[in-house]
């Protein structure tokens, strides 16, 4: 019934926009504010998730004409697989961090304006739904830049912390400067085609584009996305506005604003300019590969856990890059079947991050709630005292470092077998060392993941508690313990059937790429296959996480039941741990610093660590009464790439304060003087 | 079907039980050569049994994830068991999984252990997470490349692909590629046996250790889980090392005849791996923790060289 999917698109942006209009309305009465806008956001999420896999499945494409306007152009929106796909990532993370943020927004009650979180929030999602739907370049534009505004008061919205205001500004003159590459890309698209049409019809123009001007329009988007996306070095905004946000709305804008960059490039690059040079994909992978590592190796240095999640999605955008850039070799070869599985391998990596991302900053967000601390030198022994929390973060843990039976090894996976497939492709020696090279480099990325995250959970949930904040720590509210459980259920559901995820993304590359998907072995829905050329044959290597898991918990059971018949004692005797005869405290535990010092060290030249130690004497040299350390890295990307722009153009400001006197008549004859050249000039 | 599974069955049991004994003659190899008469090789059988019997005694401040850590890290590598070739070009579960899966089981692992590490608070325990982490991701890519590189010569990941194109190659393959991956890979099961260089299994100092720190909290049955998950990793590394570089000997068809030749050749060529890692470890000194990455970096441009080699050269 094609008429009951627009009427559930239309009543999906609208109840948003009722649960943003009710939510700011009864600002007076919190509890009913909180209630109505995240009931409406749900409500909204849950018609997405009916929707999206619904026309993916189907493979229907939806039109949808509302009867209004925007200066001037047709309020249309059209859903196509890419689109559906897009909603449903959407949706899954709308309705988990919805449900959480009943119980987390009552923290704000009494100290912020719920309502204006709620009106903000729900326009939020609103916007990146009406995004991914826009049908032609103005339109995407307005959304893109609603959306940019619209965070942007969320990040703001502790705004009496002057810290939070500064991160708000980095984040939204960055976030302008990618939006005007964009803009200057769709004006380009604009003065070759004439009109501002729909995405779909620029396809067919695309053809008739001077391969300069393609290449052109390929770098600005690159760039317009890379920004939003977080790519190094366009990144430095991402580690400071996340963790100023809300945590329900770190966990949308890591989750799923990053995504809407690269459901924009994906959009563009694949949809309207098609097949490009090799070069492209090239490009595209050094830049995944130099943000996979560096934001790892960032992530690695923090102990404020929401920064730290924060370079975890440059990480993340990173991987994506790295699926999408072999994608983009391969069509640039007209290897379509083999750019499909680095394709599928970028956006389920997509689909992925953005569920245990998700995950992980509402875990942040529950801790946050429960001890007040963002900085996990101060946590520790949190499973004892959050037992549900600490067990979903750390599912979202295992995940995020490509861990099997969990959703980011399969992705992972897939995108080897994508890197992989450039080392026997026929496109020159150069190619064929980069896939391999840059799958080891994806390696090295996994391993620091790894380590980081143990250092993340095992400072914050192991052990003793390092502070009294710790120790008084109480299970979050039952509400956030559900919206995290779903996303957590979904990381594990992801990675034992990652078919649930690949059936839906066949549609989508079918019509990026025109290629059918090809049905592969006969147990094909059990397993994640991929293909890899070798001369003209296609070889096929699967493997199947049901098998695994179940093969894994039976030798685990068996190890269970052998080993517990064996032996004298069946129990196990709780003591003291061993620690050379000295009653244990929590300060003689690991930290987090020390944790990653032989990180920090193994990679000085890139990290550059700084540090700085202050000693009082009683009796100098020998008697030291109070010994400081500080310790960090320095902000490279800052220090050498944006602070000498900083300064050129404070330098250049401060030239034209001669022009500024102060006097209202000089003024006056300056607006004249530009009226009258502007009469004879621009007629 | 029933007979490919009972010879995948019989290649994850031999794993089992042949990876206690390799640790001994390792043992006695190093006693060997260092004028000692040693332990018997069969110690750690011994070994076993007394710390089966033994009370486990474990932290106040340790959570419920010190406690499934040896379960899971023995699980993943009985799992990882199930998918390596040991004397059959075709093991138990090969059709559905491949190298990047065992590594990532080993990783699993790892995971685990460093958490359980941590859990009880020591600061023993931490020093040995935080280093074995660090030095795992650096050699992880060390790990991978030599593999990738055998991965891109035969087409697929899957271990049974690689081994057989490597059959199929004849001496052909032993190309300069194949024998620098080898080299490569071979520095890296230093890294990931846990031995000297890079650390040094047969000590409890907090200057030296990285993997016996993080197990130091461990006692009885855990600890005996734990010992037995180790010496299977290490064998399931040499077995990666022999297999997939002289895979020659092992049996691509199911008959009895070429299984025991299978079974005779696999101990003999683990075994020889083992003795060359005894000898490395009497000849050299465990280098300081920041000078690992040195190595491991060595060990990764020569898998560079090999990769690039392979294609440059065409062989």
């Amino acid at each position: 019934m094609p008429v009951s999917d627009e009427l559930l698109f239309v009543f999906m942006l609208g109840s948003l926009l009722l649960g943003a209009i009710l939510s700011y309305v009864l600002q007076k009465k919190p509890h009913i504010s909180i209630l109505m806008g995240y009931s409406f956001a749900s409500l909204a999420s849950l018609s997405g998730i009916i929707l999206g896999p619904t026309l993916l499945l189907s493979e229907r494409s939806l039109e949808i004409i509302l009867p209004w306007s925007i200066f001037g152009t047709a309020l249309q929106f059209s859903v196509d697989p890419l689109t559906a796909f897009f909603i449903t990532v959407i949706s899954v993370l709308g309705l988990s961090a919805s449900i959480f943020s009943y119980g987390y927004a009552r923290a704000y009650i009494g100290k912020q304006n719920v309502g204006v979180l709620g009106l903000f929030y729900n326009l939020f999602i609103l916007s990146m739904l009406a995004l991914v739907s826009s049908s032609n370049t103005f339109m995407f534009l307005f959304f893109w830049e609603i959306m940019s505004l619209v965070s942007y008061f969320l990040v703001v919205f502790e705004h009496q912390d002057s810290r939070v205001r500064r991160a708000g500004f980095i984040y939204i003159v960055m976030t302008h400067i990618g939006t005007a590459f964009l803009i200057i890309a769709f004006l380009l698209l604009y003065k070759e085609t004439g009109s501002y049409l729909l995405f779909s019809q620029y396809a067919g123009i695309s053809q008739n584009l001077s391969p300069t001007m393609k290449s052109v329009i390929f770098i600005l988007v690159t760039l317009g996305f890379g920004t939003k996306a977080g790519i190094v070095p366009l990144h430095i905004w991402l580690p400071k506005a996340h963790p100023a946000a809300p945590s329900n709305v770190s966990a949308l804008m890591s989750g799923i604003m990053l995504k809407t960059a690269i459901y924009g490039f994906i959009r563009i690059t694949f949809g309207v300019l098609g097949t490009g040079p090799l070069w492209w994909g090239v490009l595209i992978l050094i830049i995944g590969a130099v943000s996979a590592l560096l934001g790892v190796m960032y992530a690695l240095m923090e102990h404020d856990i929401k920064r730290l999640l924060a370079y975890h999605s440059v990480e993340n955008i990173g991987i994506i890059l790295l699926g999408i850039g072999s994608a983009l070799i391969f069509v640039s070869d007209g290897r379509h079947h083999l750019a499909m599985i680095g394709l599928t391998a970028g956006l389920f990596h997509t689909f992925n991050h953005a569920v245990f991302k998700g995950l992980l900053f509402l875990g942040a967000g529950a801790v946050h709630y429960a001890t007040h601390t963002r900085d996990i030198e101060e946590m520790g022994g949190l499973l004892k005292r959050m037992p549900w929390t600490g067990f979903f973060f750390l599912i979202g843990s295992i995940s995020i470092s490509a861990i099997p039976p969990f959703n980011g090894f399969a992705s992972e996976w897939m995108t080897f077998q994508s890197l992989l497939g450039l080392g026997t492709a026929n496109l020159g020696a150069g190619i064929n060392i980069m896939g391999p090279v840059l799958a080891a480099a994806l390696a090295l990325t996994g391993a620091l993941a790894a380590a980081c995250f143990v250092k993340a959970f095992g400072i914050m949930f192991l052990a003793l508690p390092r502070s009294t904040k710790a120790e008084k720590a109480k299970e979050v509210p039952r509400t956030m313990l559900v919206g995290m459980g779903l996303l957590a259920s979904l990381c594990f559901l992801f990675g034992v059937v990652p078919s649930l995820v690949i059936d839906l993304l066949s549609p989508v590359t079918a019509s990026l790429l025109s290629v059918v998907t090809i049905q592969m072995g006969g147990y094909r829905w059990l397993a994640i296959t991929s293909l890899i050329e070798q001369g003209t044959v296609l070889g096929a290597t699967s493997i199947s996480p049901v098998i695994i898991l179940t093969v894994l918990m039976l030798s685990a059971l068996s190890v269970y039941l052998i080993f517990n018949r064996f032996g004298k004692f069946r129990n196990t005797r709780i003591d003291e741990t061993w620690n050379c005869g000295v009653a244990q405290t929590s300060n003689m535990e690991y930290t987090a610093t020390s944790f990653s010092k032989p990180i920090r060290i193994m990679f000085r030249a890139i990290l550059r660590p700084t540090r700085k130690i202050e000693k009082e004497y009683v009796l100098k040299p020998y008697f030291t009464s109070r010994i400081k350390y500080k310790g960090g890295i320095k902000p490279f990307f800052e220090d050498t790439l944006y602070r000498p722009q900083f300064k050129f153009f404070l330098k250049l400001a401060n030239k034209f304060t001669v022009l500024q006197s102060g006097s209202i008549q000089l003024y006056l004859s300056y607006i004249f003087v530009t009226l009258v050249v502007l009469l004879i000039f621009a007629r | 079907m029933l007979r490919e599974a009972a010879v995948g069955a019989y290649q994850m049991l031999l794993i089992v039980l042949f990876a206690p004994l390799l640790t001994g003659i390792i043992k006695k190899t190093k006693a060997f050569f260092q004028t000692r008469k040693g332990p018997s090789v069969f110690q750690p059988y011994y070994d076993l049994y007394k710390y089966m019997q033994k009370e486990s005694v474990v932290s106040e401040h340790a959570s419920w994830i010190f406690r499934v850590t040896p379960h899971i890290y023995l699980t993943s590598m009985l799992m990882a068991a199930a998918i390596v070739p040991v004397v059959a070009t075709k093991s138990f579960l090969g059709f559905t999984g491949d190298l990047i899966l065992i590594i990532y089981l080993f990783a699993l692992a790892r995971f685990f252990l460093a958490l359980a590490g941590l859990d009880a608070g020591s600061a023993f325990g931490g020093m040995g997470s935080s280093r074995e982490m660090a030095v795992a991701a650096i050699s992880e890519p060390a790990f991978m490349l030599p593999l990738f590189t055998m991965a891109v010569a035969a087409g697929t990941t899957n271990l049974t692909g690689i081994v057989q194109s490597v059959i199929n190659g004849g001496e052909g393959v032993l190309t300069l590629a194949h024998l620098m991956s080898f080299v490569a890979l071979f520095i890296v099961a230093v890294a990931e046996t846990g031995r000297i260089p890079v650390d040094n299994p047969d000590t409890h100092l907090e200057l030296t250790m990285i993997h016996e720190g993080m197990m130091l909290e461990y006692s009885g049955k855990n600890l005996a889980l734990l010992s037995v998950a180790v010496s299977i990793k290490q064998l399931l590394i040499f077995t990666l090392l022999v297999n997939i570089f002289f895979p020659w000997g092992i049996a691509s068809v199911f008959g009895i005849g070429a299984l025991i030749l299978g079974t005779l050749v696999f101990i003999l060529k683990v075994t020889v791996i083992g003795i060359i890692m005894a000898i490395v470890e009497t000849s050299f000194a465990k280098t300081r923790l920041f000078k690992v990455p040195d190595l491991l970096l060595g060990s990764f441009l020569i898998g560079l060289i090999g990769l690039v080699s392979k294609f440059v050269f065409r062989g």
